[in-house]
């Protein structure tokens, strides 16, 4: 299909003095919010993921990218339980790395967001759910505007002391499972308190000026996840604000 | 004179496995390969990689040159038609053409030099990924004959990092296996270099080599459809 590169028929590579050459750019950013989703395996990412897609399908145009092996059955899952079209799922393969394909090299994952993004203009949100891993694996701002660091009342209460990149940084910490608090048993308000404490400051222990944001959830109890639904919408009102820009 | 001058450690920047361009999610066949039980051990290892530098290390290295040389989209197209013909395996045509796409994208960031417009015109899949290789290496200021390197050690690197995750092989012992290979290694990339210029001066793209192996590619076809994988190809 030559057609279009006769807009540029030879490589110019010395560009005249005072021309600018045409840079090649990387595909312009349309108007979509990214939010990544990560945290440590069974904590209820895709849940989670699955929940946003029902509470905001209705409002909002959504698409989802997963990182997992087994791709399958998380769009089975999203299908099911997110009431999300197939057609706006698409799979990652991370080579068993699940915090390379979020972090050191993210071409992959940028791909897959970029293919929705033209598939579905204009689409309003894109979920990227990472394979499940430690409490390090954040994502790269390059992937992502925003990320929610999901992690499991089950996993037991030190937890939230522990830190990690994830706890500390992540956008929103939820905090989820409190149904299972009794049983584990974890002492809820040991981890509100902890959970503050580690998002109160910032790298190297310096204090933010406002503590970063968690919520404790239950998607059991409360399936279609309100609190973090609500958190979604007010980033959408402010992405698509002028300002935003 | 281009914005990147002929350099060595662009080459370097470039073949590292850690350049964030998406192969890192690819096995180069091995996952397959593992799971079958044809590799399991740094000798099995050796055997397949050794079959790679003969087949697709060559291959992809004598295209790689090609496009580094090539200076107009007309006859990238050329290549990357010639190249595609040259996958019998659909799942191969489409893991090439998204790892091209990606290289591509991450060169834009890196070497942002008007050379990869040549490459604006391809169509929405993307092109191949020895043809991008060749262009983003033109791009960095990368000669030919390293471009072919550049091809054969990743042809071979991709499976050797996939051996060191499935199989839990000593990496140091890895590094053995990939440092033996490396004379062979170096001659099939003067040997790309070499068909890749017979096709040029002959203005013949045809010429260049077309070796397969079949069993990689129905292996391929089978992992496309497995349940669960950690790679995507
Ligand atoms: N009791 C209880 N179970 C939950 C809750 N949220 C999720 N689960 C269950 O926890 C299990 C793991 O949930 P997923 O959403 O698959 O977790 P994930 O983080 O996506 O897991 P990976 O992707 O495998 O890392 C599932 O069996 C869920 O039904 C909750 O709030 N309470
Ligand atoms: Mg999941």
């Amino acid at each position: 299909m030559p057609a279009k590169a006769a807009k540029t028929p030879e490589a110019r590579e010395t560009p005249e003095a005072g021309e600018t050459p045409e840079i090649p750019e990387a595909p312009a950013r349309r108007g979509t919010l990214r939010i990544g989703v990560g945290g440590p395996v069974g904590a209820g990412k895709t849940s989670l993921v699955a929940a946003l897609c029902r509470t905001l399908g209705e409002e909002l145009s959504i698409a989802v990218v997963t990182n997992d092996a087994h791709a399958a059955q998380d769009a089975a899952f999203l299908v099911e339980r997110g009431s999300l079209d197939a057609e706006r799922i698409t799979a990652v393969q991370t080579g068993g790395s699940p915090h390379a394909a979020i972090r050191d090299d993210i071409a992959a994952n940028l791909e897959a967001v970029e293919s929705l993004e033209a598939a579905l203009d204009p689409l309003d949100l894109v979920l990227i759910e990472s394979g499940g891993g430690s409490l390090s694996a954040t994502f790269s701002r390059g992937l992502i505007d925003r990320q929610i660091f999901v992690i499991d009342v089950a996993a037991g209460e030190r937890l939230p002391r522990k830190g990690g990149l994830g706890i500390t940084s992540a956008d929103l910490l939820v905090v989820n499972k409190t149904d299972l608090a009794p049983h584990v048993p974890a002492d809820l308000e040991v981890m509100r308190r902890d959970a503050a404490a580690q998002r109160a400051a910032g790298p190297g222990g310096i204090v933010r000026e406002t503590p970063l944001p968690t919520l404790f959830t239950s998607l059991s109890e409360h399936p279609g996840a309100p609190a973090v639904a609500d958190w979604v919408r007010g980033l959408i009102v402010e992405h698509r604000s002028p300002a935003a820009a | 004179m281009p914005i990147f001058h002929m350099t060595r450690s662009a080459l370097l920047l470039l073949a590292d496995s850690r350049f964030p361009a998406g192969a890192h999610a690819h096995s180069g066949g091995l996952e397959s390969a593992v799971a079958a039980g044809r590799v399991h051990d740094t000798a099995t290892l050796h055997a397949f990689l050794t079959g790679r530098l003969h087949t697709a290390a060559l291959v992809a290295a004598s295209f790689a040159a090609a496009a580094c040389h090539c200076e107009n989209a007309e006859t990238l197209a050329e290549l990357d038609h010639e190249y595609d013909i040259r996958l019998l395996s659909p799942a191969l045509r489409t893991a090439s053409r998204r790892l091209g796409k990606q290289l591509l994208r991450t060169a834009r960031t890196t070497w942002p030099v008007p050379r990869l417009n040549l490459l604006a015109a391809t169509p929405d899949g993307g092109s191949h990924h020895p043809v991008v290789l060749g262009v983003v290496c033109a791009a960095a200021g990368i000669a030919p004959e390293d471009a072919a390197l550049c091809a054969v050690q990743g042809a071979i690197t991709v499976p050797a990092d996939a051996a060191i995750r499935l199989l839990g092989l000593d990496p140091g012992e890895v590094s053995g296996v990939l440092a033996k290979l490396a004379p062979p290694a170096d001659r099939t990339a003067s040997k790309a270099l070499t068909l890749a210029r017979m096709a040029q001066l002959k203005n013949d793209f045809s010429m260049l080599p077309a070796l397969g192996s079949p069993l990689l590619d129905l292996a391929a076809e089978d992992h496309a459809t497995w349940e669960a994988r950690l790679y995507a190809s």
